[in-house]
């Protein structure tokens, strides 16, 4: 696992992806926090993680498009299937790669903390939700674009792939209404839905039950990850 | 050390592999000879555990490649037909992530610095894959399965697109390897596997046709015996001594193939040489032979044939046919 991580860590900046996409997350969090924050002399950090949301979607399919699609491609996945290693450890490999690359964002967040730090005390805790949150959410969504990755050879379909499921699953809420006549969808749909469990988070709730959600969802979906890789020595 | 047996490889309808068994011993270059598609890549890739096979067992030194992946992988060193390089990498971070991803305990900088030596590649260690021109980046790919120093080195067309000095460099490289190392190899190329391995599997159409010594193949699969004789002289009555020279069965006339030169074949008894009786009754006439060569297959002919369309061996047993 150490060397994937490491390989793939390290593609992200001999690649513009990394640069870009921390440049983009960094740029739209820069415009939130002048404006809730600095304009709005305001020292919750709130609206400003809740206004990522949306754009981690975006963004986030860009960081996973290529991790297991182009190695199909470049065949480069006849080294990593191969070696000695487990294709688990392949998976988290290149998951904890992407997941570390995109929570160099939080720094950013950070540094936001501190300026207001400098004036007022924040709620901490409310910020560590935040925190938690993004990263779940970040987490969550770079899980889904993995499986989408390993399932194609183009970086595009893993890319629109993604971020169409990401949507459906913002909207969840939303698909929830339309169904409130039938109890039973509507549960399962709403159990689904990521957008209000995230924003218990952003409302400084760190409940279990949310966190428990999140991190079995991610491992879930890398166990289907593994399975499809291992289903390419079966087929 | 390699051991495969009644392997079989369907992929829904088409059957890429059909039910083939072979045996490598330590220290053997056994040559993979087959035209495109006639499953000498799936093999392979089944040897690697790159892919599962529908049936059979493959091993490597006695661990079942599908039973104990990691430990029978630990092996092999694996040069797939299109080298895995990341492009993006140099030559040194990529062979140290492919030392790492082997997880390989020989002193890191020595042991890559031995490798780069071997295959030449010292002085572009610094420099960008991708920038590469193929015959290094096919080098590059080689070192790769170098790496660990892997009992069994399995080498899918390891020539493909070098020039001709950097082939004979390769083979010549793939021959030393063979001492320390059980290599298969793969190629369509004839001459190739004529020039490197001690054993010659044909494949055709993912089943055997026939498996043995690079010597004796071209002789064992060689059922043509006929002598070719070309004299100078008169055509009938060269034709009549021909067919009086004892152990002679058959005798068929080419015609004129020169001015006053005739070409005839000449069967002889199975078993027995009729050069010497040939020359001396023609001598004794006066006669001159012009030119004479038995008509035995070289091993080009034998792979035309064995790789045939039509061609259906008995059974998948040693020998082909």
């Amino acid at each position: 696992m150490g060397a994937v991580f490491k390989r793939e860590f390290r593609a992200f900046f001999t690649s513009p992806v990394g640069y870009v996409v921390l440049a983009a997350l960094g740029f739209f969090a820069g415009l939130f926090f002048y404006a809730a924050n600095i304009l709005g002399l305001s020292s919750d950090l709130s609206p400003v993680f809740s206004s990522m949301f949306t754009f981690i979607l975006m963004i986030l399919p860009l960081v996973t498009m290529r991790l297991l699609s182009d190695e199909k491609r470049q065949k480069t996945d006849q080294a990593l299937l191969t070696s000695p290693v487990s294709l688990t450890g392949i998976v988290l490999g290149k998951y904890f790669a992407a997941l570390l690359v995109y929570s160099l964002f939080l720094l950013e967040m950070i540094v936001f903390a501190m300026i207001i730090a400098f004036q007022v005390t924040p709620d901490w805790t409310i910020f560590l939700g935040n925190c938690i949150g993004i990263l779940l959410i970040g987490g969550f969504i770079i899980s889904i674009g993995i499986l989408i990755s390993s399932l194609t050879e183009s970086q595009l379909i893993a890319a629109i792939g993604t971020l169409a499921i990401s949507f459906v699953l913002l909207l969840m809420d939303g698909i929830a209404y339309q169904f409130s006549n039938y109890k039973i969808l509507t549960t399962i749909v709403n159990f689904l839905s990521i957008s209000s469990r995230y924003s218990n988070f952003t409302s400084g709730v760190i409940a279990y039950d949310d966190i428990i959600y999140f991190v079995s969802m991610q491992a879930l979906i890398l166990f289907l990850t593994v399975r499809v890789l291992d289903r390419k020595r079966w087929g | 050390m390699i051991e495969v047996q009644n392997l079989t490889k369907r992929y829904g309808g088409h059957v890429a592999v059909n039910n083939i068994s072979f045996k490598v011993e330590e220290g053997e270059i056994l040559g993979f000879l087959g035209p495109n598609g006639a499953g000498k890549t799936t093999t392979m890739n089944i040897l690697t555990g790159y892919i599962s096979a529908s049936s059979g067992v493959a091993k490597i030194k006695d661990i079942d490649v599908l039973e104990q992946p990691n430990l029978a992988k630990m092996n092999i060193g694996y040069l797939p037909e299109q080298p895995p390089l990341y492009l993006d990498m140099t030559v040194r971070e990529y062979l140290d992530f492919m030392y790492d991803l082997k997880k390989c305990k020989l002193p890191r900088r020595e042991h890559i610095a031995e490798i780069c030596k071997q295959v030449k590649i010292e002085n572009v260690y610094g420099r960008l894959i991708k920038n590469l021109s193929k015959g290094y980046k096919q080098r590059v790919g080689f070192a790769q399965a170098l790496i660990g120093n892997p009992p069994v080195l399995i080498l899918d067309e390891p020539t493909v697109g070098l020039d001709p000095k950097q082939i004979i460099e390769i083979r010549s490289l793939i021959k030393s390897l063979g001492r320390q190392h059980t290599v298969i190899l793969s190629s369509h190329i004839l001459q190739e596997i004529e020039a490197v391995c001690d054993r010659i599997i044909i494949i055709n159409k993912g089943v055997i046709v026939a498996d043995d010594k690079t010597s004796v193949l071209a002789t064992k699969y060689s059922s043509d015996r006929r002598l070719l004789v070309r004299v100078a002289g008169n055509h009938d009555e060269i034709f009549n001594l021909l067919k009086r020279v004892p152990n002679v069965v058959n005798v068929t006339s080419f015609g004129e193939k020169e001015p006053g030169i005739f070409e005839y074949a000449l069967e002889p008894a199975e078993g027995c040489d009729i050069r010497r009786d040939v020359s001396t009754r023609i001598a004794a006439r006066n006669w001159a032979i012009m030119g004479m060569k038995s008509m035995e297959m070289t091993l080009e002919d034998v792979f035309i044939a064995l790789t045939r369309e039509q061609y259906v061996p008995a059974g998948n047993k040693k020998g082909g046919r």
